[in-house]
């Protein structure tokens, strides 16, 4: 079984043990270890279950393109589902718990999903297509609740994470990504021209291969090499060293984000983000990502106890574990032949290595023979044999397409593969570099005649090392430099056939964490899935949370096979960021609780939070929906403020009112394009209500024009869409008319607005001390002027959303609250109350006030809510003008503005409800309307909405069905001014 | 995530400060326009795989529009110009047929 030798382990410190826990056993490891090597150290090689079958899993990689020892990690807050063991740093204390299981990790129900898929191929290549299918019914109530228990990984923890992210953007001359002898070598040539370097790499430490791979560089042992060039490094001012630190996109122009895992191997730091992403904007990009073995696909290869030849090499010489006593190496290169080596001087038997070729000569394959291992050519694994760990492999010799010959059995407790490597090329690829076939390596590597471009158009990123394809140490550092035994050419091998058929129990695994088998690849191709995109699809080959990064060439070389056509013909998948799963909090970065979105606040703020205000996210703003007085409820505060503003006076903060100054001596002219309606001969000290369109006809903004001076006017949006509207504005501007003389500024911010609305409006501001003349007389509906109104200066708007005598105060945005509180306490006598956006809305609905984004969905135009009047049929040309001569804009049968009065006065038309022409019980039914607005009306006394209505306007008297669950609400279409029709009050 | 010069700030900008606004030089048809000429004003966009010219705004900055011209295949930029023109500054078209001879604007 696997274990810890007395001595040796590159990466871990013996001085230091730690303890863990796996499934709530107490364990033992090292500092240095990593979760998957502490495992295997205390002989745990059963590590979860699969995805489909849920047969059991060992570990199979060191690094990150493990596809099967996937765990919960952690605890409460910090505990995170789908780690992979390999790449989690051992600390101690550390709780980890397999996954895709039940009841528990030995003995497990879904199992049977196994056995049963031996009987009958429910899971096989598109399964979910196929099976599951009938009856209907079944799948709310048997098949989902079935999959989704039986499906998915770990689960998410819902406790608050507890732990700080960050952002952090860095701009470099060159970006290296890996630390491996050929990154080490890039970054070390590029700071001697003087660039500023950033190198990362994602593991803890630098060397990549080179650790365990034994060459000699410069006349020394790699381990030695890599630990002087560190020394060095450290003493490059221009170059930086991120370890930890994985590549995890490559985007336009040289933009790559950097995921650093910064205290996951030390939880809870103080003073430290867990995870920082790095936001590089790098001059030149080197990608120096390595390589990926490929494990070869044999009959049952996916038992605990089969592992890549490169991560028994790792356990060995990085952390000093053996993962097994009796070993097999199965391979089709020479590179495979150093396991055999290591697992021989770590004093583990090897019982033979399997070589799909026929003749082995090189210099490795002679150093293994030399130690008396018995190399056996041409010769493959028929079946691996065992239940929850490999026993026995049955061996057979090679010949083409079938295996025979003599059979034998050699029994092992590890099987180590190699079916070559797999240059790990995603990054590249995630900007557009192109990659080519090396048939004789059989890998894809990059073409560097095609590389991704950035702003000048020329590359923007290189290749290095063995991400470029070039293996070996030689190649990368030099041949003169290096001494390593040669090596002799690999041979492709995909797929070796088992002796008997897939119904005895053998199946041969391409996409180890999605379960796809070679079975399915070929089902997939039968079936005429012939594109590798569509195949990936139907097959989920590639798609789990590792990506393929075993899988990938195995799966496309099979689909290849099957299709009769060459590897390169048939196409890569598309690689895509992240290269490995990243944390949600690295994205999220600072961007969460109070800083998830700034929050704009009036100058009152303060004084409605501490005055009852329950608030109301209205665009970037927080508004009082209504001031709670004490122990009422949102419903009772309402109708208070409804109807005391009604009888008696309210008052608004309408702050967030969009202010818009147009100023210039073509003012006029603009606004007369903007608006629907002539805004140009709008005289100086009168309000104007406008409408705006786009392009297409359609309403997008109203509000009240205010000229202000013979070249300058106000212009109000609304709350949401005062930087909408000025961007409009602007974009006309600049874009259509800039041949214009008109500024515009946004001055939402620098003024607060108040409305005073009610009978008693007027004697409130006349009671506050104001010396400009606000008598009906002087000051007439839809006038300006402007003054000083309790010690404060302002503009005074008699403008009316309420539908009461009003006034909208305006002043600078400093005087808000003084002018605010002066109202509030001048108005006391008069029962003042300030009243919230709810008490607004309803308000303004009494009176048929249209609300944009309740009345207008981007496809109503003026005239369906019949403000046509608001068109101006004298203007040759304003925005939307053209679109609105559009037959469909003009038809008949377009939806139009109604009021709705229900047949029972209390019953509240549902928001949205739509109308049907004819109800219908158990068949679909026509709408002809929904419900854009709808209340109780306090003052009223009945409930009240505004509909759209296909040909509403003369629909008037008509009465409407609302299906609503089992009921029907019906309702008379009606005028939607339903409250003082004649418009009287707020003209006294 | 592009970086594209703003030509009134002078500074290279992150895609994140810039709002796009689709193709460049549409000619906009009002009232009087054929229903033909209104929908390709309205509807119809250039989709080029290569060269193309597009309008761009330095929102979380000058707030100015400005033209860009660039390669949609290669992301090559050929340079930045004011949007208050009806046709791409010569220097560019230059500069486009330098590397690409067989584009015609």
């Amino acid at each position: 079984m696997a274990h810890r030798l007395p001595i040796g382990g590159l990466a871990i410190d013996r001085s230091q043990p730690l303890n863990f826990t796996f499934n709530g056993e107490s364990l033992q490891g090292f500092q240095g270890d990593t979760l998957a090597s502490a495992l295997l150290a205390n002989g745990k090689t059963l590590v979860g279950r699969s995805f489909k079958y849920h047969r059991p899993r060992g570990i199979m990689a060191s690094g990150a393109e493990e596809p099967n020892a996937l765990m919960g990690v952690g605890q409460g807050g910090r505990f995170e589902p789908n780690q992979r063991a390999t790449t989690t740093e051992l600390y101690d204390g550390l709780s980890a718990a397999s996954q895709n299981h039940w009841p528990s990790l030995e003995t497990d129900v879904g199992a049977l999903n196994a056995w049963v898929a031996d009987k009958v191929p429910v899971f096989s290549a598109g399964f979910y297509y196929k099976t599951f299918l009938f009856p209907r019914v079944a799948w709310k109530h048997v098949y989902e609740p079935f999959i989704r228990k039986a499906a998915g990984l770990g689960k998410a923890t819902s406790a608050p994470d507890p732990d700080t992210y960050e952002h952090f953007h860095a701009h470099v001359d060159m970006l290296v990504i890996g630390g491996g002898i050929a990154g080490i070598k890039a970054a070390r040539e590029a700071s001697e021209t003087g660039a500023e370097v950033l190198l990362v790499e994602q593991t803890a430490h630098l060397g990549g291969r080179a650790l365990v791979d034994g060459e000699r560089i410069d006349g020394q042992d790699a381990v030695d090499w890599v630990s002087s060039q560190e020394a060095d490094i450290a003493g490059i001012p221009n170059l930086k060293l991120r370890t930890r630190a994985m590549a995890a996109g490559v985007y336009d122009h040289g933009y790559v984000m950097v995921y650093e895992r910064v205290s996951d191997h030390v939880p809870g730091a103080k003073g430290a983000p867990r995870h920082r992403l790095w936001r590089v904007r790098a001059g030149q990009i080197v990608i120096a990502t390595g390589a990926i073995e490929r494990p070869l696909t044999f009959a049952n290869n996916d038992m605990p106890g089969v592992m890549l030849a490169s991560a028994v090499r790792d356990y060995i010489g990085l952390y000093g574990v053996v993962p097994g006593q009796k070993a097999v190496v199965y391979a089709n290169n020479d590179d495979a032949y150093r396991t055999a080596l290591a697992l021989a001087d770590a004093g583990a038997t090897v019982q033979a290595v399997l070589d799909v070729r026929t003749e082995v000569t090189g210099a490795l394959p002679e150093a293994v023979r030399a130690k008396g291992i018995l190399v056996q050519p041409g010769r493959g694994i028929a079946k691996a044999k065992g239940g929850k760990h490999v026993v026995e492999v049955v061996t057979g010799a090679l010949n083409g397409d079938t295996i025979g010959g003599r059979e034998e059995h050699l029994f092992c407790d590890l099987i180590a593969t190699s079916g070559g490597w797999s240059p790990v090329v995603h990054l590249w690829s995630h900007c557009g570099g192109k990659l080519i076939w090396d048939a004789d390596r059989a890998m894809f590597r990059p073409d560097a005649d095609r590389p991704p471009t950035g702003a000048d158009g020329q590359a923007m990123a290189r290749m290095t090392g063995a991400a470029n394809g070039d293996l070996t140490a030689a190649e990368i550092i030099g041949a003169d430099q290096v001494e390593a035994p040669s090596e002799s050419p690999m041979a492709a091998h995909w797929f070796t056939p088992s002796v008997g058929t897939y119904r005895h129990g053998t199946k041969h695994f391409v996409d180890f964490q999605n379960d796809v088998t070679a079975a399915d690849v070929r089902l997939a191709a039968r079936e005429g899935y012939e594109s590798v995109e569509h195949t990936k699809r139907y097959t989920t080959l590639g798609m789990a949370t590792d990506q393929g990064k075993t899988s990938n060439i195995n799966g496309l070389a099979l689909l290849a096979e099957q299709l009769g056509a060459d590897i390169p013909d048939v196409g890569t998948t598309t690689f895509r960021p992240p290269y490995t799963p990243i944390s949600m909090g690295a994205i999220t970065g600072s961007a969460k609780g109070p800083l998830f979105k700034a929050i704009r606040q009036t100058p009152m703020h303060g004084w409605n939070e501490a005055n009852g205000a329950d608030w109301e996210p209205v665009g970037d703003w927080y508004r009082p929906y209504c001031y709670l007085r004490g122990r009422e409820d949102r419903h009772a505060a309402v109708t208070r403020e409804v109807l005391n503003a009604r009888r008696a006076v309210g008052m608004l903060d309408a702050s967030t009112l969009g202010k818009i100054v147009v100023k210039g001596p073509d003012a006029g002219k603009f606004l007369d394009l903007i608006y629907t309606n002539m805004m140009s001969n709008l005289k100086e000290g009168r309000c104007r209500y406008g409408l705006m369109c786009t392009e297409n006809g359609f309403l997008f903004d109203d509000g009240v024009v205010v000229r202000t001076g013979p070249d300058e006017f106000l212009c109000h949006a609304t709350s949401g869409g005062s930087d909408r509207v000025h961007a409009w504005m602007e974009e006309w501007l600049q874009t259509e008319w800039w041949d214009m003389k008109v500024w515009t500024a946004n001055v939402t911010d620098q003024w607060a607005q108040i409305a005073v609305a009610g009978p008693n409006a007027r004697t409130v501001l006349e009671s506050a001390g104001c010396d400009a003349d606000l008598s009906a007389g002087a000051l007439k509906f839809m006038d300006y002027v402007e003054g000083t109104l309790a010690g404060c200066p302002v503009r005074i708007f008699r403008i009316s959303f309420s539908g009461e005598l009003s006034y909208e105060i305006a002043t600078p945005a400093g005087y808000g609250l003084q002018l605010w509180e002066a109202l509030y306490a001048a108005g006391e006598p008069q029962g003042i109350m300030p009243y919230g956006t709810e008490a607004l809305h309803i308000m303004r609905a009494e009176k048929g006030f249209i609300m944009i984004g309740d009345e207008t969905d981007g496809t109503v135009t003026p005239q369906d809510l019949d403000l046509g009047w608001a068109v101006s049929k004298k203007k040759s040309d304003f925005i939307g003008k053209r679109a609105q001569e559009r037959p469909d804009l003009v038809r008949r049968g377009r939806k139009q503005l109604v009021g709705l009065r229900t047949e029972d006065p209390k019953t509240v038309l549902p928001d949205g409800a739509h109308a049907v022409k004819r109800v219908r019980e158990h068949a679909k039914m026509t709408t002809i309307g929904h419900v854009t607005s709808t209340y109780f009306s306090p003052t009223l006394g009945h409930s009240i909405a505004m509909a759209l209505v296909e040909d509403g306007l003369s629909r008037q008297g008509e009465w409407l069905d609302f299906p609503d669950g089992k009921t029907i609400i019906r309702a008379e279409i009606v005028d939607p001014v339903f409250y003082d029709p004649k418009g009287e009050k707020p003209n006294v | 995530m592009l970086l594209l010069l703003c030509p009134y700030c002078d500074v290279l900008v992150e895609e994140t400060e810039l709002t796009p606004g689709g193709e460049a030089h549409l000619t906009r048809f009002g009232p009087g326009s054929s229903d033909l000429d209104f929908q390709n004003y309205l509807f119809t966009r250039k989709n080029p795989k290569g060269i193309h010219f597009e309008r761009w705004r330095h929102t979380f900055g000058c707030g100015k529009w400005f033209h860009v011209a660039r390669c949609t295949v290669t992301l090559e930029v050929f340079g930045s110009y004011s949007a208050q023109t009806l046709r791409p500054p010569e220097e560019i078209l230059d500069r486009i047929r330098a590397k690409r001879p067989d584009w015609e604007y």
